[in-house]
């Protein structure tokens, strides 16, 4: 779906091969200069030998004051930064007491509860008073409370499945689930895109792994069948069990799974089906129920829903909802339930106060109107950068914008300019994307207003003249963006 | 393990409420009482007021608040070491932190009694995974020995031997003196967790180092999670510079996972200064341990299995019914009737279908430096008299 023009791919290529072979001389006379000093480690092997760490040491390095940067108040829609500087050509960063006021275009912050709430915070104070901020623990102890038991059934309900169980932490629900669910003998197929926790949690099971190609229906079809047909390796027995895992909103491309038509694939073939929907929940939809409401899918038809509270409620930990047997079993196996500590109860109240206000049972229409406003805010914003000629990915309604930048060498100019414009933006390379598709990643917030997100326009307009990213001059653009829209109608 | 656990229905502290019914709470790991303690709620209500509730990004992108940072630096200041790392989740720690060092190749050699993180962190490692038995140190020379012999291609090769401070399944004490003398006769590197020794063990709280008198330099990797005696949540790594930094990049639970909430983050600190203010606390959790041993010591039917200096205190059956599955079913018995008749509250051991510990099971009782002597005699009072019953019916 990316479309990388030619002249653009290679000076790329030719970037990546300068700063390579910069890094290798630099490596060269690393090496003649500690020659003397060489055998100083007794005998240890080191910890990353030769090439393991070149890109972190030799490409890495020189941007590193755009990645990590610390903020000194709440991820809201306007954030403090805290200024670095480094002495040793960035190598090492300080920091400094000032700070610089800059829009936040880069927090998952998706319904705007970051920021102290009216309605979640004074819930969340008395709920840390009434049960302190941790219960030393593990949720089969004594780590149960009332506000868990209440929890799990307020995300059941809200995802619109039987039961569900809650974790501490999202990508331990990756992790430690897909093994307690599927074994040796068993056979995974994934979305080539994953996120790295089920990538984790699909090699601690011991099952085999396939990847289909991302999004493609016909592709699952095609890899399916064929893995049906040939069965376990080696004994070609039929495979114990199926699972197709896919997510609802892939966070480095912006785009919505195909939801309806690999359900109908899995059905086809009676593969089971988990979506993972950290990013979707909360965040699209008319009432806020994520990928299948928006789809028109029946939460029935997916067999495990996954989602964390991290994103849209402003909180942490995850949860699984499946039914009533499912999370019967789960609790009784699953080692993050037996062994992780249980979730902190100021953080479930918080999310408890937060579905309630997306529900409307807080007695006003707060969650309606963020829902509406991330909705709006996010085609407006996507819209406008399309008009100005940027490469923008993702679909109509999703929050996350990836702009392309493809060059190295933009990633750390386009992240300095716009703070020296007052706009924090996130900027993502090799290796969480590929490696000709750097990118800058806009992350829309119900919190931002109108006035925040005409500011964000200019600056990145102004910042992209700069470095150049306005890759689809107006008119072919708007051509292309009627020919989108007459796809999805 | 059909039924249900009970639901707490106020702060699990040394006393809480099950059912209605104050009762003396042994499941905790609230090793020094910080449940509750006022200093570090109000820290956490000043946070919660300023940041939130979430931190809404992972460490890279935005979500590294200046609490991460002070966070890191005062836990590195408190353990004297250079530098330190902070994790969102206590089990995630040291299954995000294997797999950043140890890759397909390398050599490790761990206890067989460590728990199900540390376990799959060997397993996402892919590397050469040697068991030695529980605790045992001649076994651990042996097995160092047949590992190192003959290999000529040691020098590429990264070697580490992995160990648990105070092991969550049996409450046992690694002997860290012995293991830095072995580990610095074969060249290996020593990834300690302390978990439960952190604050625990040591004059000041130092954990395992300072206990044995050991400079905490010569252990390459420490790691815990705070979910214990800190009575927050989260998890940090420590170790020189090289150690920390690698793992800013190559650790997947850190790179890839939202940060760890600004208020425990907070509270964490809190509890750090007080522990460092008042190292009373752990004068009085040991003087605990050590009357709950003396009373539960002649036992008719349970034996203590644990270190008499661990916080986790652990009884297996003197007499197993021979298999696991009917032993439980005995200990979750004794453990129900504690509950409703003596209103005391303590655990088994459980065990997920996917833990390939085999270590036996038993009761576990979480000392904390918030009980009184009156709470230890009515739990050792109690566990007498219902194991007595238990015990005589099936007989």
């Amino acid at each position: 779906m990316v479309r990388l023009p030619y002249f653009t791919a290679l000076t790329t290529l030719f970037s990546y091969g300068l700063l390579f072979a910069f890094g290798q001389m630099r490596d060269l006379f690393r090496k003649i200069l500690d020659l003397p000093k060489s055998k100083k480690v007794q005998g240890y092997a080191p910890i990353c030998l030769g090439l393991e760490d070149f890109y972190t040491r030799r490409l890495y390095l020189r941007a590193q004051d755009c990645f990590g940067r610390p903020i000194a108040s709440a991820p809201d829609s306007w954030i403090d930064v805290v200024d670095r500087y480094s002495n040793d050509n960035n190598k090492t960063l300080h920091r400094t007491s000032n700070i610089t006021k800059c829009l936040n275009l880069g927090s998952y912050n998706y319904l705007g509860f970051a920021a102290a709430d009216e309605y979640c915070t004074p819930r969340v104070i008395e709920s840390l008073k009434q049960y302190s901020p941790g219960t030393c623990s593990v949720r089969v102890d004594g780590g149960t409370t009332k506000l868990h038991t209440e929890l799990e059934e307020l995300a059941a309900r809200f995802v619109g499945k039987p039961a569900a169980i809650l974790f501490g932490m999202g990508y331990v629900t990756n992790s430690a689930i897909i093994p307690a669910l599927i074994g040796k003998g068993g056979l995974i197929i994934s979305d080539s895109l994953n996120h790295n926790s089920i990538v984790n949690g699909a090699r601690g099971s011991g099952a085999t792994v396939r990847v289909f190609q991302h999004n493609t229906p016909s592709h699952l079809e095609e890899v399916l069948r064929e893995q049906i047909a040939e069965g376990q390796p080696r004994t070609h027995r039929p495979w114990k069990k199926i699972i197709v895992i896919l997510e609802g909103i892939y966070s480095m491309e912006g785009e919505l799974c195909k939801l309806p038509e690999i359900m109908a694939v899995c059905k086809k073939y009676k593969a089971y089906t988990y979506l993972d929907e950290a990013h979707s929940i909360g965040a699209i939809g008319k009432t806020g129920r994520g990928v299948c409401e928006l789809l028109g899918v029946d939460p029935a038809d997916v067999d495990i829903m996954m989602g964390t509270f991290t994103k849209s409620f402003g909180s942490c930990g995850g949860y699984i909802a499946a039914s009533k047997e499912i999370i019967q079993y789960l609790k009784h196996t699953c080692p993050a339930h037996l062994y992780g500590t249980s979730m902190s109860p100021p953080a479930v109240q918080q999310v408890i106060s937060a579905i309630k206000v997306i529900l409307g049972e807080d007695g006003s229409n707060r969650g309606a109107q963020k829902l509406a406003q991330i909705r709006d805010n996010s085609n407006f914003f996507r819209s406008e950068l399309h008009k100005m000629g940027f490469e923008v990915l993702g679909d109509e309604d999703s929050p996350v914008m990836p702009i392309m930048l493809y060059n190295p060498a933009k990633i750390p100019a386009f992240s300095r300019e716009c703070l020296k414009q007052n706009v924090a933006v996130v900027t993502v390379a090799f290796p969480a994307t590929p490696l000709l598709l750097a990118r800058a990643r806009i992350c829309i917030s119900a919190s931002h207003s109108r006035e925040d997100l005409m500011k964000g326009l200019e600056v990145l307009s102004k910042v992209g003249d700069l470095v150049g990213i306005k890759y689809f001059p107006v008119e072919s653009e708007n051509s292309h963006a009627e020919a989108k829209l007459k796809k999805l109608e | 393990m059909l039924s249900e656990p009970p639901t707490l229905e106020s702060a699990a502290g040394p006393h809480t409420i099950i059912d209605g019914k104050e009762v003396v709470n042994f499941a905790s790991a609230n090793y020094l009482g910080l449940i509750g303690h006022e200093k570090i709620n109000d820290s956490c209500i000043g946070s919660l007021e300023k940041y939130g509730v979430g931190s809404c990004g992972p460490r890279g992108f935005y979500g590294t608040i200046d609490v991460h940072l002070d966070c890191e630096a005062r836990i590195s200041k408190f353990l004297g070491t250079p530098d330190s790392i902070l994790y969102s989740y206590g089990i995630s720690t040291i299954f995000s932190v294997i797999p950043a060092f140890c890759k397909k190749g390398d050599i490790i050699v761990v206890d067989e009694g460590v728990h199900w993180a540390v376990q799959n962190g060997l397993y996402l490692s892919r590397s050469t995974i040697v068991y030695f038995k529980h605790n045992d140190m001649s076994s651990l020379k042996s097995t160092l020995e047949k590992v190192t012999r003959g290999n000529r291609r040691a020098e590429k090769i990264r070697r580490y031997i992995v160990v648990e401070a105070i092991y969550q399944n049996s409450g046992q004490i690694a002997p860290l003196d012995e293991i830095i003398r072995l580990k610095e006769k074969y060249l290996f590197r020593v990834v300690l967790d302390e978990s439960h020794s952190f604050g625990v063990l040591g004059s000041s709280g130092r954990g395992l180092a300072e206990h044995y008198g050991v400079p905490v330099e010569k252990i390459d990797i420490i790691t815990a999670g705070m979910g214990n005696a800190l009575a927050t949540d989260g998890g940090f790594c420590t170790g020189s510079v090289r150690v920390v930094d690698h793992q800013r990049l190559s650790s997947s639970g850190y790179v890839f996972s939202a940060s760890l909430p600004p208020y425990l983050a907070s509270a964490a600190i809190a509890a750090v200064d007080y522990l460092e203010e008042n190292p009373a606390l752990l004068s009085k959790l040991k003087r605990n341990i050590a009357l709950l041993w003396n009373e539960l010591s002649e036992l008719p039917s349970l034996i203590l299995a644990s270190n008499p200096l661990s916080p986790i205190v652990f009884l297996k059956l003197k007499r197993s019914t021979g298999s696991t599955k009917g032993d439980m079913k005995l200990l979750d018995e004794i453990v129900d009737r504690v509950l409703k008749e003596d209103l005391v509250f303590i655990v088994t051991t459980k065990r997920s279908t996917l833990d390939k510990c085999r270590l036996p099971v038993g009761l576990r009782i979480f000392v904390s430096a918030g009980h009184t002597e009156s709470d230890l005699l009515k739990a050792s009072n109690s566990l007498r008299r219902v194991t007595a019953l238990v015990l005589s019916e099936l007989a």
